[in-house]
C-alpha cells in the first residue's frame, strides 16, 4: 500500500482529524496560559509576552503555519468524513436511541461538525479582531512596541463581544469534551488504564480551558473601566 | 409466575428490495411473559398466517444468542439494549402489559434490506474473505504447547473471537461504521503467532474492503460497544487502527 493510501480510507481520515485536533488543543492550552497576563492590571508583561512572540521571527511562522494548515486539514476532512457518514445511512430509523451504558453518545458526539463549524467562524474572527485588530502602540524600556492590551481590553468592553466569545468557548469545551480524548482513540492510542485516565484528563482541558477563556472577557468587561 | 402480555408492535413492512416499506401496526395478545422477542413475532406470524396476511420475514437461527442471525432494532436500539443479549435470548418479561414496541431492521446502506426485518449481511463475508482467515495448511491439530502465546494475548484474542458477526456495532453506529467488527476480526487473529505473519495485509486488506461497502467512518462514540452482544471493547478499534498504520508505514 502507498503511504499516502492511508489518508483516503476511513482510518487515516480520521488519523488526520486526530492529530491536527490535538495540535490545536495544545496550541489552545498555550493560549490560554500566556493570556492568563491579561488579567494583569499592568499592561507591560502582556505586551512583552506579545512583542516576544511576534519577534520569533521564522519560528513564529513555521508554528503559524503548521496551525493554518492543521485548522485547514482539520476543516475539510471533517465536512468529509461527516458527508460520507451520512452516505452510509441514507435511510433513517423510525426510532433510534443510545442504549446508554458505556455510549458516549449525545450533545457533544452529535455535534462536533456543528461546534466545530462556529469555532471555525469563529477564529477567522478573533484572529481579524486581534492580531489585525487596530495597532496601538505603547513604550516599553525605550522602545515602541505593540499595544495589544489595550486593543483586547477596548474589544472587551463592548458586551456584544464578550457574549458572542463566552458563547463560543462553551461550545469550544464541548467541541473538546468528545474530541481531546477521541484523538487519542483515533490513533488508535488505547489501553485499559490510559484509555479511562485520558477520557477523564478530555473532561478536565475541555472544562479548564472553557471556563479559563470565559474568565478572562468577563472579568475585562468587568474590571477593565477601572 | 408466568403473565400474559398484550402488546401493539408497529413493525417494518417492506415486500422487497426495491419497493419502498413502511411501518405497519399489529396487536398480538396473550404473549407469555416467558417467550423470547423471536417467538413472540412467531406468536404474530401464526396469527397472520391463519388470517391469510403475509408473515412477517425476520432471520433468526440457533436461538440461543451464539450465531449472530438475528438481530432487529426494537424502540430504537438493536437487539433491545439489554446486556449482553442477542433478540432470540431477549425476554418478553422486559416489556410491560399494553406497551407498543417498534421494530425495524438494521439500516446501513452496506446492509440492504430484503424483506420486512431481514437484512443482507454479505458484505461482512466480503470483509472476512478479503483477509479475515489464516492462510496455514489444516489437518492435525499441532501439540499444545508447540507455539508459545501469552496468556494475556490468548485472553484479548478469545474475548474479540466472540463477536458473531450479527451487526448490530453497525446498525446502533450513527454512522453506520462497522469498525468494531472489523476491528474484533483483525485484533482477534494479529494477537495470535499464526496470524501475525499476514497481520499487514490483512489489515489492509479488510479496511479497504470495508471502505469498499461504504460503511462510515468511526468517530469514538462507542455505541456500537453499548449494544454488542458479546460486549466487545471499542480497543479493538484502536488496535485494528493500530495495525492498520503499521501495515502503511512497512
Amino acid at each position: 500500500m502507498q503511504f499516502t493510501q492511508v489518508f483516503g480510507s476511513t482510518i487515516g481520515k480520521k488519523l488526520l482529524l486526530g492529530v491536527t485536533g490535538l495540535s490545536w488543543a495544545g496550541f489552545a492550552i498555550g493560549h490560554l496560559v500566556g493570556n492568563l497576563q491579561l488579567l494583569y492590571t499592568d499592561p507591560t508583561p502582556f505586551n512583552k509576552y506579545a512583542h516576544f512572540l511576534t519577534s520569533l521571527g521564522g519560528l513564529l511562522y513555521f508554528v503559524e503555519s503548521v496551525l493554518v494548515l492543521s485548522l485547514l486539514l482539520h476543516f475539510l476532512y471533517a465536512i468529509k468524513v461527516t458527508l460520507e457518514n451520512k452516505k452510509a445511512r441514507p435511510d433513517k430509523y423510525e426510532v433510534h436511541r443510545s442504549a446508554k451504558g458505556v455510549s458516549k453518545r449525545g450533545f457533544s458526539t452529535a455535534s462536533m461538525i456543528y461546534t466545530g463549524l462556529l469555532l471555525f467562524i469563529f477564529l477567522i474572527i478573533h484572529i481579524n479582531n486581534f492580531k489585525y485588530g487596530t495597532f496601538y502602540t505603547t513604550m516599553i524600556d525605550g522602545k515602541e512596541v505593540r499595544d495589544l492590551y489595550k486593543t483586547v481590553y477596548e474589544y472587551y468592553s463592548n458586551p456584544v463581544n464578550v457574549f458572542y466569545y463566552v458563547a463560543m468557548m462553551i461550545l469550544l469545551g464541548t467541541h473538546l469534551s468528545h474530541g481531546f480524548w477521541s484523538a487519542f482513540q483515533s490513533l488508535g492510542i488505547n489501553g485499559k488504564r490510559f484509555t479511562p485516565f485520558i477520557y477523564s484528563a478530555g473532561t478536565v482541558v475541555a472544562v479548564l480551558l472553557a471556563v479559563g477563556f470565559v474568565f478572562i472577557p468577563v472579568y475585562i468587561y468587568y474590571m477593565g473601566g477601572v | 409466575m408466568e403473565k400474559t402480555l398484550n402488546l401493539t408492535l408497529k413493525i417494518w413492512r417492506q415486500k422487497n428490495a426495491t419497493s419502498p416499506g413502511k411501518i405497519v401496526e399489529y396487536k398480538v395478545s396473550d404473549i407469555s411473559t416467558e417467550m423470547s422477542f423471536l417467538e413472540m413475532l412467531d406468536v404474530l406470524n401464526e396469527d397472520l398466517t391463519k388470517k391469510g396476511e403475509e408473515p412477517v420475514e425476520f432471520d433468526s437461527d440457533c436461538r440461543e444468542g451464539i450465531c449472530g442471525t438475528c438481530g432487529v432494532v426494537i424502540n430504537g436500539i438493536p437487539h433491545g439494549g439489554y446486556k449482553a443479549t442477542t433478540v432470540c435470548q431477549l425476554h418478553m418479561r422486559h416489556f410491560k402489559n399494553g406497551e407498543t414496541i417498534v421494530i425495524e431492521p438494521w439500516r446501513a446502506r452496506a446492509f440492504p434490506i430484503v424483506k420486512d426485518l431481514v437484512v443482507d449481511r454479505s458484505a461482512f463475508d466480503r470483509i472476512m474473505a478479503s483477509g479475515g482467515y489464516i492462510s496455514i495448511k489444516t489437518g492435525s491439530a499441532p501439540d499444545a504447547n508447540a507455539i508459545p502465546v501469552p496468556k494475556e494475548n490468548a485472553d484479548i484474542a478469545m474475548d474479540m473471537a466472540a463477536c458473531i458477526g450479527c451487526g448490530a456495532c453497525v446498525a446502533a453506529c450513527p454512522n453506520a461504521s462497522a469498525s468494531l467488527f472489523v476491528g474484533a476480526k483483525i485484533s482477534q487473529l494479529s494477537l495470535l503467532p499464526q496470524g501475525k505473519v499476514e497481520a499487514a495485509r490483512r489489515a489492509e486488506n479488510m479496511v479497504a474492503q470495508m471502505d469498499k461497502e461504504i460503511f462510515g467512518a468511526c468517530t469514538n462514540i462507542q455505541e456500537c460497544e453499548a449494544v454488542c452482544p458479546k460486549e466487545i471493547s471499542i480497543s479493538a478499534i484502536a488496535r485494528m487502527r493500530r495495525e492498520y498504520v503499521k501495515a502503511a508505514i512497512k
